[in-house]
């Protein structure tokens, strides 16, 4: 059993930064503010979850100047999708063992 | 909470997470409920125009349309179709804000746009194709080639909102095709397209997935 328990991802136990992921995943790139009301959650704490996920090299990071305002957006990097796939897989296999 | 509905919860969690920001999924179903009833009133209006018309002797036979049919049948039509699009599409936005609302969604964000844009190409091109059919007074193979494009256009769409839309989208081009081999049927063919599926369809999805949640 403890394997299985192994390859849940430490990274995704957050529903903010399962959410990023999850979109990122069928997104080609969300910009801030999507991700924000998407996932109802305040800048500072969606802020936090995504530098996490950016320090562990799941997504990349896009800034470009909009007239005088920034806008942010993020993409998954290969890495990141991947691990997201294995974080799916450990899910199932998790499921299918207890039935 | 055991650890197998810990992962059931989180799947279903993404799941619902990528259909949110790659869908647009406040369409609400009374919307076509709407729809199908405008355009029964719609049909219905046009027919008793068409009635009044040959009882004073304007029209000879409504089924083989003349092809020199009066400019004013053309325009009562036209303006029919209109004030019924009008309609449903008012209705539309009023019940998809409200569901909107109801599931603390926003409304119109890019999913909306990549919705319409896929939804208006096909039917601009049938809208013009229809126009180009009246100029060469083929008027049999209006109302079937609507049903056509609008089909074309929903399973176009179906892409960037709720999945069940495609199958409406097939069952109004089956329709559309059976129209052009019946012609002069093509009131009776649009009824059925443009009321009935849409009744049907919206009330499915009304009572699937805003019926048990309110």
């Amino acid at each position: 059993m403890k394997h299985l328990i192994d390859n849940i991802n430490k990274s995704f136990e957050s529903r903010v930064r399962l959410g990023v992921m999850s979109s990122l995943m069928v997104n080609e790139s969300i910009d801030f503010l999507t991700l924000k009301t998407l996932l109802d959650v305040t800048d500072g704490n969606l802020a936090s979850h995504i530098s996490a996920l950016e320090a562990e090299g799941f997504l990349i990071v896009k800034k470009e100047f909009v007239g005088k305002k920034t806008k942010t957006s993020y993409t998954a990097t290969k890495f990141g999708k991947q691990a997201f796939m294995n974080h799916l897989k450990a899910l199932e296999q998790l499921i299918k063992s207890q039935k | 909470m055991n650890e197998k509905e810990q992962s059931l919860q989180q799947l279903r969690d993404i799941k619902m997470m990528m259909e949110r920001s790659s869908r647009f999924i406040s369409l609400s179903g009374l919307s076509g409920v709407f729809a199908g009833i405008f355009a029964l009133i719609g049909a219905a209006v046009f027919y008793m125009y068409l009635n009044t018309q040959m009882a004073s002797g304007y029209l000879s036979i409504a089924e083989s349309l003349p092809a020199e049919v009066s400019i004013d049948y053309l325009t009562f039509g036209i303006l029919d179709a209109a004030v019924i699009l009008l309609l449903s599409i008012g209705f539309g936005i009023y019940f998809t804000t409200r569901k909107a609302k109801r599931d603390g969604l926003t409304i119109w964000d890019r999913n909306v746009g990549h919705l319409l844009i896929h939804l208006s190409i096909p039917l601009i091109a049938g809208g013009l194709f229809c126009l180009i059919l009246l100029s060469y007074g083929l008027f049999g193979l209006v109302a079937p080639c609507t049903l056509l494009f609008y089909g074309l256009a929903l399973l176009n769409a179906s892409k960037y909102t709720l999945d069940e839309i495609k199958w409406l989208g097939i069952s109004e081009i089956v329709l559309g095709l059976v129209g052009c081999i019946y012609i002069g049927y093509g009131m009776t063919f649009w009824c059925i397209g443009f009321g009935v599926l849409h009744i049907v369809y919206g009330a499915f999805m009304y009572f699937r997935y805003e019926h048990k949640q309110h």
